[in-house]
């Protein structure tokens, strides 16, 4: 791995330079396990690796792809559209964090979507038909398929782009159809297709069994009554319950993901909220969304099958990015209506969720936004000083949901130092974190820390402006990926989750006295 | 290269009227056949294109939302950025056909050395881009006082405003002018912005070329080789009440311009010119952020293999009810 000092030398924003070599160690992800690929019935299923010559494409590759092209395109009008309007003004170009780190013209959105625009051209336009190569057409070969490849995963579908495009032309749409393409001749990788095997089969992308899940809550539990003296209760799979509670897997099983975890939990038990999680729906994020939307809609099922099982109202969910890009983009469409639902009310302010009410699902911020403005909650920020902290918007709840303010005011209310990055890197213009979009891998580290580096070095400006040493976030992949980005390009500064914060400043009743954060650390240096 | 094979085309483009007036005095051809044929093409090609668009559905509500959306009553939503009423899309889509709105947020990212990255407002491109579309739209109206009798009074109007410069007789007008500047800029930052230059293949520098070449054309015929100009009103008035007659103008340059009007219209369906009509389809931008308010339907929507909760128990049930979970079924 390069040092941090090194890796930007040969990127020249000025003048851009073709990558030479795809498929280098550390730029591009492995394959889908052959056993994953089969348990999901997908396409041409085979053991399989990009950094091959021979990919094993069936036999007529050309003919299917081709095929699908056009039925995608007379499905999305987004897709015809977006082919055929952009002017190539550039106003994108330098909007990509993967461009901005890597340097590479073909991740400027731009030319991302010209590497299809241009088959488009030549099998679907009369002009790239007549004129070829004149008018930006070119053949369908597998240097093409290894192209779209290499490029449409190394877009996280963060729609900043499109906030640029005076036509808004989404690269993250173009992304969707050409992995919807690769998918048809069996060509997607592991880190999206084996969470998304997981979670059709166990119902989380973790893979976590129920009883698994059952030990890992107890432990939680445990945890609570270490930090508070109260002994707090989730309950799982209870019938009848007011609320169904759905939040990424990732929350139960990772770090830092769980301390927000234990906010929840200990939130839901102050608040005396009747609900409950499920084992079956234990996963809010969708891997789907970054395969196709045949699986998306799969895996999405069991929410709403679920919510109707256990005969709950409403549903809430937790912090997560792409989990809400499906929730409020998708999920109603491909698996409602949800008329067995009732529109959300917080049972505990009476507030009506009218923004939410054909879909019934509520964002935990939203929730919470609402308990502390009707003065719901007692709140120390004090137990907050250890922090100085920023917060990074996940591309997807505020792109594709305009979920801004809420998690603001919640940390501007448990926390005593906030201080926002720079104006353009933030709320509808924030970058991502360079691993979304199932590209989360250890193998293309490189690469992610290359498309993380614009958040990066927005933190290391309010690292060294304000000492800031804590980035709140509400995505589950960027509490993954963001203490390791951190750690390389900036060193000092820890990632939380909202709720985290939450759960440190909530005076809860009957607690002891405490010491200790929910990371187990002094309340302050 | 591309810069190379755009001016050849633009010249031969202009050789053609020019040999075929100037040597074989073809005015049916070039005064009347060429033009119906353009204005067919025109007319046709982007009906064809719109009903293709308007044709294919859209199966999720996908906008991009640049704003805070409507949330709990005492947050404020951006009406416009994050509509949720079709007056907001409205707007929105107002601000942006007719303001650039999305331009307006254009900034350049820098690397610098120790690896700072900075951005800079850039605001060169819309101011541009307004230049040269603003201008474009103004010459098409005044243009309607060569096609109707009587002129309608706002077509005067602007025509006596773009005119206000009077230091030639007929006045200068100012958007030639304006126009000019804005072909100028955008080709030139094709060709000097390194990445601009990057993107850039012919087809992208072809239609500033001809738009240049119709604009100049345009001046000469109204400046220096000044044209008859109620001729030539009675020919357009005759040409569009469908009752043409050849045109008595015999100035070569008249029919070049003519002939490139023609091109411009009859290619401006099959290339990237349609953007014009395209922009109003965009679903990114014209549709509300409504979804878990409203539901979205998709017109294609078929059943998918689920996993359900029966199926799904029966692999986990012994194990749930070691640790107490709750199941459907007993075994």
């Amino acid at each position: 791995m390069k040092k941090a000092e090194e890796i930007l030398n040969d990127v020249d924003l000025q003048s851009p330079k073709k990558e030479e070599q795809l498929f280098r160690k550390g730029t591009y992800c492995y394959s889908a396990p052959l056993k994953h690929q089969n348990y999901l019935g997908l396409p041409n299923p085979r053991e399989w690796n990009p950094a091959d010559l021979d990919w094993k494409l069936p036999k007529n590759w050309k003919e299917i792809i081709l095929e699908g092209m056009a039925k995608l395109l007379k499905r999305h009008r987004s897709f015809r559209l977006f082919l055929d309007i952009c002017v190539r003004c550039g106003a994108c170009g330098d909007k990509c964090h993967f461009f901005l780190g890597t340097g590479d013209p073909n991740n400027m959105p731009v030319l991302r979507a010209e590497l299809i625009r241009s088959v488009y051209k030549r099998y679907f336009t009369v002009s790239g038909r007549l004129f070829g190569e004149l008018v930006g057409a070119r053949e369908l070969t597998e240097d093409v398929i290894k192209e779209w490849f290499y490029y449409f995963f190394q877009c996280t579908e963060c729609r900043r782009c499109s906030v640029y495009c005076p036509y808004g032309i989404d690269t993250c749409e173009i992304t969707m159809m050409v992995r919807e393409l690769l998918n048809l001749v069996g060509c997607n990788i592991q880190w999206v297709v084996e969470p998304a095997s997981n979670c059709f089969r166990t119902g989380n992308h973790l893979g976590v069994p129920p009883h698994a899940m059952k030990e890992t809550f107890d432990f939680a539990l445990d945890e609570i009554k270490d930090l508070t003296g109260l002994s707090v209760e989730a309950p799982i799979n209870r019938k009848g319950a007011e609320i169904l509670f759905v939040a990424p897997s990732a929350d139960y099983f990772a770090n830092p993901h769980w301390y927000t975890f234990l906010g929840y939990l200990m939130l839901f038990h102050e608040i005396g909220l009747d609900y409950t999680w499920s084992t079956y729906a234990s996963e809010g994020g969708n891997f789907g969304l970054f395969h196709s939307s045949e699986l998306m809609k799969r895996l999405n099922a069991k929410i709403y099958a679920e919510a109707k099982r256990l005969g709950v109202k409403w549903i809430l969910g937790g912090e997560c990015g792409h989990m809400w890009r499906v929730i409020h983009q998708y999920m109603d469409t491909m698996n409602g209506p949800a008329d067995f639902l009732e529109v959300p009310v917080s049972p505990i302010t009476g507030t009506r969720f009218e923004q939410a009410k054909s879909t019934k699902m509520v964002h935990i911020s939203e929730f919470t936004a609402d308990l502390i403005y009707n003065n719901k909650l007692r709140l120390d920020k004090t137990r907050n000083d250890r922090w100085v902290v920023t917060f990074h918007d996940s591309c997807n709840t505020a792109r594709s949901m305009g979920l801004l303010e809420e998690p603001r005011y919640i940390i501007k209310k448990v926390c005593n130092n906030f201080y926002e990055m720079p104006e353009n890197t933030i709320r509808e213009k924030t970058f991502c974190c360079g691993s979304g979009a199932g590209l989360g891998a250890d193998e293309n580290l490189e690469m992610r820390l290359k498309g993380g580096f614009p958040r990066a070095n927005a933190v290391k400006y309010v690292k060294e402006k304000h000492g800031v040493n804590m980035v709140a976030c509400m995505c589950a992949i960027d509490k993954a990926s963001l203490p390791q980005l951190l750690d390389y390009w900036v060193s000092g500064v820890e990632v939380c989750g909202v709720h985290e914060l939450v759960g440190n400043a909530l005076l809860m009743k009957g607690e002891k006295v405490r010491e200790k954060n929910l990371r187990g650390e002094p309340l302050t240096d | 290269m591309p810069v190379l094979y755009a001016s050849l085309l633009t010249l031969f483009l202009i050789l053609i009227p020019g040999i075929g007036i100037g040597l074989f005095n073809m005015k049916a051809l070039f005064g009347i056949v060429v033009l119906y044929g353009a204005f067919l093409i025109f007319i046709s090609g982007v009906i064809y294109r719109v009903i293709i668009w308007a044709k294919s559905p859209v199966p999720f509500s996908i906008p991009t939302v640049c704003g805070q959306a409507k949330s709990l009553p005492w947050i404020r939503q951006n009406k416009i950025e994050s509509p949720h009423t079709s007056w907001g899309v409205i707007k929105r889509m107002l601000l942006e056909v007719l303001f650039f709105r999305s331009l307006l947020r254009n900034e350049k990212g820098r690397l610098k050395t120790g690896g700072r990255l900075l951005f800079y407002r850039n605001l060169l491109l819309w101011f541009g881009g307004v230049l040269f579309h603003w201008s474009l739209f103004i010459i098409i109206i005044r243009h309607l006082r060569l096609f109707l009798e009587p002129v309608p009074s706002f077509v005067e109007f602007i025509y006596g405003l773009d005119g206000l410069f009077e230091l030639f007789t007929p006045p200068l007008l100012i958007t030639d002018l304006l126009i000019l500047l804005g072909i100028i800029y955008l080709f030139f930052r094709r060709l000097f912005d390194p990445q601009t230059r990057y993107i850039s293949i012919s087809t992208d520098y072809f239609p500033l070329m001809l738009i240049f070449a119709i604009v100049i054309t345009g001046l000469l015929i109204r400046h220096v080789q000044k044209v008859d100009i109620m001729g030539i009103k009675a020919f357009l008035i005759g040409l569009f009440s469908f009752n043409p007659s050849l045109p008595k103008e015999s100035n070569t340059i008249f029919y070049i311009h003519l002939f490139l009007v023609a091109t411009l219209l009859s290619y401006l369906p099959f290339s990237k010119l349609i953007h014009m009509a395209g922009v109003f389809f965009s679903p990114t931008r014209n549709l509300k952020n409504s979804s878990r308010m409203e539901r979205h339907i998709n017109p294609w929507d078929y059943p998918v293999l689920v996993h359900t909760y029966e199926e799904w128990e029966d692999e986990f049930r012994a194990a749930m009810k070691d640790v107490g979970l709750p199941v459907e079924k007993e075994n």
